[in-house]
């Protein structure tokens, strides 16, 4: 077992916050017992719904044919388009998703129609029985045909500082190149779900696995054409979300509704999981292309940068992504004078959308591409030209959106553990392998992390609360943030319970819901615990602040001690005064004290300005940096990741174990990303690998036989929740590591002096294709 | 009539489809939702559940784990059902349950009920608990949250410190229920489960159309993928002549029903070689319900079996009630999901004959991942050698082209040839490059297959001829 770092001066009085307490559903999870949308009981009527998808990949719609759909056994309705009574596009930021196809089909697999019947079964069979007939247009399908055609979801963004072209022109080294990274498909184990159940009049109850139930509800009411406050949005828990349950769930809601509203009936709609994975967005394949010049010891002199996101037919989150994508191209290295631009590539395939890292990940392929390089051409260790570009405490602490790296521990964390890896024995010990190996390849590497928190949409960055303390002294917490697994509620529960001073038990955290919390923001860029805790926080120190109020007066003490008040231990004390929170509580009762209060955060300090492509738009920025070793195969491309190591910054941790499950669950599905998630597309734009067998993600067997993974130590330096850093995504990109290893040991075939071409992800046929492209060239050397 | 015990109660199902899962009924007709559905194809385990059965000799339990949404109702005939509703005891988990909830093991909780019944399932087989077992128990579970490390801790901390738990101290009363309840026909309409093969043969003269499973994990796609009605199905894990396994005259002959969990042993045992195939074959609740006789009925291009099979010159014996052919696996793959099976007629057995010590036999299997996932390319070698000169060369490849394959040019162009020398591994090459047209696809290139072809025979070569230098050729091993 690993050590658990306990949190160092918190001011959190040794109460629940900063324990490893188990998850707050974990012992339902383990029995069974825990509800997802679909276990739960339903009305005796309950019809189900089914979508009816496009085989066509682009066209126009020429006519749709449902009378075999209507007269399909079970068959109670079909709705098209032209049924919805309100908005018809349910896209989250500007134009361009239809609830079903509006005219025109833009990707294969886009949902028609839909179908309600009196079983799943039934419903689904239902569903493949329309002709669509539709005039077929040429596709889009990459992004150079993007390009090409001139088709972009979103006009392009521009980052620059300096004269890049100036300085890269009269650069002595300069190197070229470009970098292709495939998309991700979220592939969380439950699919989505959603059900409806209309309420009195035109009133309608949703129940969805979604990260966004706030736009759910928006989405559903405005596709009824009623307003928000006929709409009720109930959310327990998602099984797994990634981000895929952003904005990807509202449409089956819309769906569910639509269907209950017009049959007065409940609805409930589960995507089948081939369907899941055709209809819904995913992570976005980048082409990027640099151009950088550096100095006789590795250092970056300039850089121009051309990201292209894949954004597929619409622009959904793309603008968003795209921007993070440039925002961290730089990943934690000065890119010296530099100029990036960012393009929002218009293809014919499913809108994609966020995933865990929200486009961050991509752009930071671009600067770890670019290190490698840089090092192969100076016969240099990767490490050592990565720690010459770290920003430094000097001039080289801006971001190229001139943001001031304040607090930089990212030198100190790497050092630390390029010594806890042992990296530069191992470093020899591999070389001294791979001269010996003539099949087996060994690859070592170690990369940092530097991830912004914030949503760079600024009105993003609020949370609301709501607590209600009971006269059994009991507390019952809800707040605007979604439980997907990440262990919110349960941090949420530590938060409160540390600020009245009570024990877990006495908290419940219940499902996120739109009538008890309005106009939240949806549960991503790892955000959650940050401003949902900070708005439980002030909710809870409202009540206190009430209580100590009620106690002081009723001790004919002073309200100026009203701080000074302490909550700990199931006791409230002043002084020489103690009283047990439960008789406090029952006393402000009978006193007509209320007990009962909602909360606020917004996040200080943040802003950006587009026009000018400055500003700061993080709070902070999360740190951490992996060291991986992999053993390749040069005969098959076959890899295996054997060993890594884990240095990640989480500031104060409010429990340890949920923040390691969340940098091993992070690094792991970065692992699959990078290696062997393959999402393959053919040349009619439809998708192939399209289901759990012919699309891999990560199994038992590919976690890392040794995995060490530790909490860097400090404090978060900025006023966050107790000093803690967000989690969710910043480990993911740790997984680069993996893809810079393996380039390493593909790299040794030259005896390090050229660099592998490998796309990600890093495939068995990738790899083996790379090891070829070296072989060949010294071949021809 | 379908009569087991569902967790510690008899239960009798008189009516269903004959395609309902077992999935679907628990979820949709008993409301025990534990039991989750993922993929609904064998591919996620989030539907496990741990079936129990009598031993041979009615003595004893025997524990599976099977994927539940690819489990027609007739496999639960006569055997005990436990979901994991039932594992605690009010208040009181279970020892895997604990663990995984000790060791932080579930986030999102979706996989997790499919993994404790994976764990509770090898919690109650006598195997070792390691690291390799572990994983092998778990190959047929994904989790998209945790990156599994807790769940193996968990797994590790619970089955090295096994204590006997409920199901141990009720054995004997469910053993004599057990006893008592594998008596009695068993079957649906439209769902039948002969215990012979004259019934077979029967039920073939009267239901023509009907579709035959043992293991139901690639028919039961049909229902659950393709949406497909499928009202006649026969069950063949109740006919004897197909369940058997033994020596026969230098061949082993592997009854075609039997599921490879059931085979593993014996099969390791006369050909060892194929020991990472079969782990990779499929995960562990796959192979305790697919059976041989399946994987070589499909004719699937990319089973993993047939290569084998044409590789070690096996034998298919079919029946119709009749009359029994034996059919060289050579000949029996005609076409692209095609076999030389006549209509009524069904696979008895698989005859492999028994290598000598002459014979160097290595299965290779390249794919994305390396647990449960399809082969880009399967490819087989088996040489027969005489003081290392090639007396015979047989091989079998799946994934490059519509059927699965032999190179049979091989056997001329290395006849009477030493092993030893590079020059007959070139010639070799030389063969397997000029061999296949194989296509791409989502699991690979036509360019990558080609490529792997050639350099499987040279890890072949390598390994086969590596005793001094000990070149190493594979980044994964199974001990």
């Amino acid at each position: 077992m690993r050590k658990l770092i306990q949190p160092a001066g918190s001011n959190t009085q040794g109460s629940t916050v900063g324990k490893s307490r188990i998850h707050e559903s974990a012992i339902r999870h383990v029995t069974g017992s825990a509800q997802y949308v679909d276990d739960q009981v339903l009305p005796l009527n309950t019809a189900y719904a089914a979508v009816g998808i496009s085989e066509h990949t682009k066209g126009d719609i020429n006519s749709i044919d449902l009378d075999d759909v209507r007269s399909s056994e079970g068959v109670i309705d079909v709705i098209t388009i032209d049924d919805v009574p309100g908005h018809t596009d349910i896209a989250p930021v500007f134009t361009g998703d239809p609830v079903l196809a509006d005219k025109r089909i833009v990707f294969h697999g886009q949902p028609v129609f839909a179908v309600l019947a009196t079983s799943v079964r039934l419903a689904r069979q239902a569903a493949q029985k329309a002709t669509i007939n539709i005039s077929p247009q040429q596709p889009v399908l990459s992004t150079d045909s993007a390009h090409e055609a001139e088709e972009f979801v979103r006009p392009a963004h521009t980052m620059q500082r300096g004269d890049a072209n100036k300085t890269l022109s009269q650069a002595s080294q300069r190197i070229q190149g470009e970098i292709a990274i495939g998309g991700q498909e979220h592939m969380y184990l439950e699919g989505q779900v959603s059900v409806a159940v209309p309420q009195e009049q035109d009133r309608m109850l949703i129940y969805t696995s979604s990260q966004h139930p706030s736009e759910v509800q928006k989405l559903v009411a405005e596709v009824l054409g009623i307003k928000l406050h006929k709409v009720t949005v109930d959310m327990r828990r998602m099984g797994g979300g990634f981000g895929g349950k952003e904005t990807q769930a509202a449409q089956w809601a819309c769906i569910a509704a639509l269907l209950a509203a017009r049959n007065r009936i409940a609805v409930k709609i589960r995507l089948p999981r081939m369907q899941d994975m055709m209809v819904t967005g995913k992570r976005h394949p980048f082409l990027n292309r640099f151009d950088v010049s550096f100095n006789q010891h590795g250092r970056i002199t300039a850089t121009n940068i051309q990201i292209n996101g894949d954004c597929g037919h619409s622009a959904d989150l793309s603008d968003a992504i795209v921007d993070r994508a440039m925002f961290h191209a730089d990943n934690s290295y000065h890119l010296g004078d530099c100029h990036i631009v960012g393009h929002r590539c218009r293809t014919n395939t499913v809108s994609h959308t966020a995933f865990r890292g929200f486009g961050g990940p991509q752009g930071m392929m671009v600067a770890e591409a670019m290190i490698e390089k840089i090092a192969r051409r100076l016969d240099l260790d990767p490490l050592a030209v990565r720690k010459i570009n770290f920003y430094d405490n000097e001039e080289r602490n801006f971001t190229q959106y001139g943001m001031k790296i304040e607090h930089n521990i990212l030198p100190d964390l790497v050092a630390r553990l390029e010594t806890s890896s042992d990296y530069w024995a191992r470093r020899e010990a591999i070389t001294q392998y791979n001269k010996n190996s003539p099949v087996l390849k060994k690859g070592l590497a170690l990369t940092p992390v530097k991830f912004g928190i914030s949503f760079t949409a600024k009105h993003l960055n609020q949370a609301g609360a709501l607590v209600h303390v009971y006269t059994d002294g009991s507390v019952q917490v809800n707040h605007g943030g979604t439980e997907m697994g990440q262990g919110l509620h349960t941090k949420i529960g530590q938060i409160a319970a540390n600020e009245f001073g009570i024990s877990l038990d006495d908290i419940e955290v219940t499902a996120t819901r739109t009538d008890k919390v309005p106009n939240t923001s949806p549960t991503a860029a790892s955000s959650g615990t940050d401003i949902n805790g900070k708005a439980v926080q002030n909710a809870c120190i409202e009540i206190r602040n009430r209580l100590s109020e009620f106690y002081l007066k009723s001790l004919g003490l002073s309200k100026d001690l009203l701080t000074d008040v302490v909550f700990n231990h199931h006791q409230v004390s002043i002084e020489n005064h103690q009283i047990s929170f439960l008789e406090l509580v029952q006393q402000a009762y009978i006193g007509r004290v209320s007990l009962s209060t909602s909360g606020f955060y917004k996040t200080p300090k943040i802003h950006y300005d587009r026009a000018t492509g400055k500003g700061r738009p993080f709070f902070y920025f999360a740190y951490g940096a992996s060291c991986s070793e992999v053993t390749v195969d040069t005969l098959t491309g076959e890899c295996m990741v054997e060993r890594v190591d884990i240095l990640h910054d989480v500031g104060t941790s409010l429990n340890p174990a949920i923040d390691i499950g969340q940098i091993e669950g992070g690094f792991i599905q970065g692992m699959g990303w990078l290696t062997n998630e393959d999402l393959r597309w053919d040349d009619k734009g439809r998708l192939i690998s399209n289901n759990p067998a012919t699309y891999k993600i990560p199994a038992v067997g590919d976690t890392p036989k040794i995995f060490n993974v530790e909490l860097y130590p400090d404090p978060n330096p900025e006023d966050s929740i107790y000093h803690s850093k967000a989690v969710g995504e910043p480990p993911l990109m740790l997984a680069m590591s993996v893809w810079c290893a393996i380039k390493d040991s593909i790299s040794s075939l030259s005896e390090y002096r050229l660099d592998a071409d490998l796309p990600a992800p890093a495939t068995a046929e990738n790899i083996l294709m790379a090891c070829n492209k070296i072989r060949r060239a010294l071949e021809s050397q | 009539m379908i009569r087991f015990l569902l967790n510690d109660r008899i239960t009798e199902i008189e009516s269903a489809a004959s395609d309902l899962t077992v999935l679907e009924y628990l979820r949709d007709d008993k409301g025990l939702c534990g039991t989750k559905e993922g993929c609904a194809s064998g591919d996620c385990g989030a539907c496990t559940v741990s079936l129990v059965q009598l031993t041979k000799s009615d003595d004893a339990l025997s524990y599976k784990s099977i994927n539940s949404c690819v489990t027609f109702l007739s496999t639960l005939h006569g055997k005990q059902l436990i979901t994991v509703e039932h594992l605690a005891v009010n208040e009181d988990l279970h020892p895997v349950q604990q663990a995984m909830v000790d060791y932080h093991a579930s986030q999102c909780g979706f996989c997790t009920p499919g993994f404790v019944m994976s764990l509770f399932t090898f919690y109650h087989q006598n195997t070792e608990t390691n690291h390799q077992n572990i994983e092998s128990a778990l190959s047929g579970n994904l989790c998209r949250c945790t990156g599994y490390r807790p769940i193996i801790d968990a797994a590790m901390h619970s089955c090295s410190h096994r204590t006997a738990d409920q199901f141990d101290d009720r054995k004997q009363q469910t053993i004599s229920q057990l006893v008592q309840l594998k008596d009695g026909t068993a079957g649906l309409k439209g769902l039948f489960v002969p215990r012979s093969a004259q019934e077979l043969a029967q039920l073939l003269v009267e239901h023509p159309d009907a579709r035959l499973f043992s293991g139901s994990t690639d028919l039961a796609l049909e229902t659950t993928q393709q949406l497909k009605d499928l009202p006649c199905l026969i069950d063949l894990k109740g006919i004897k002549e197909l369940n058997q396994i033994g020596i026969e005259d230098n061949y082993l002959s592997i009854g075609a029903a039997l599921p490879f969990s059931e085979i593993e042993s014996l099969l390791l045992m006369h050909f060892a070689p194929l020991k990472e195939l079969l782990w990779r074959f499929a995960s562990v609740p796959i192979r305790n319900q697919a059976s041989l006789g399946g994987n070589v009925a499909n004719a699937s291009p990319i089973g993993d079996m047939p290569p084998v099979l044409l590789a070690l010159q096996a034998q298919i014996v079919t029946d119709n009630g009749n009359t029994q052919r034996m059919i060289a696996a050579a000949d029996f793959f005609t076409g692209y999901r095609r076999t030389a099976l006549q209509p009524n007629e069904w696979i008895r057995a698989i005859r492999l004959p028994l290598l000598t010590q002459n014979h160097i036999l290595r299965a290779y299997k390249v794919s994305k991942r390396f647990e449960d996932d399809i082969s880009a390319v399967c490819a087989v070698f088996c040489l027969r050698l005489n003081n290392h000169i090639i007396e015979a060369v047989n091989s079998g490849f799946g994934g490059v082209a519509a059927t699965p394959v032999s190179a049979i040019e091989l056997q001329s162009a290395l006849l009477g040839l030493d092993w030893r020398l590079s020059s007959t591994k070139e010639k070799g090459a030389e063969v397997l490059r000029h061999a296949f047209e194989p296509i791409d696809d989502v699991r690979a290139s036509a360019h990558y297959r080609k490529q792997i072809i050639e350099n499987l025979w040279h890890r072949y070569w390598l390994e086969t001829n590596n005793e001094e230098s000990k070149i190493e050729t594979r980044v994964i091993h199974y001990a």
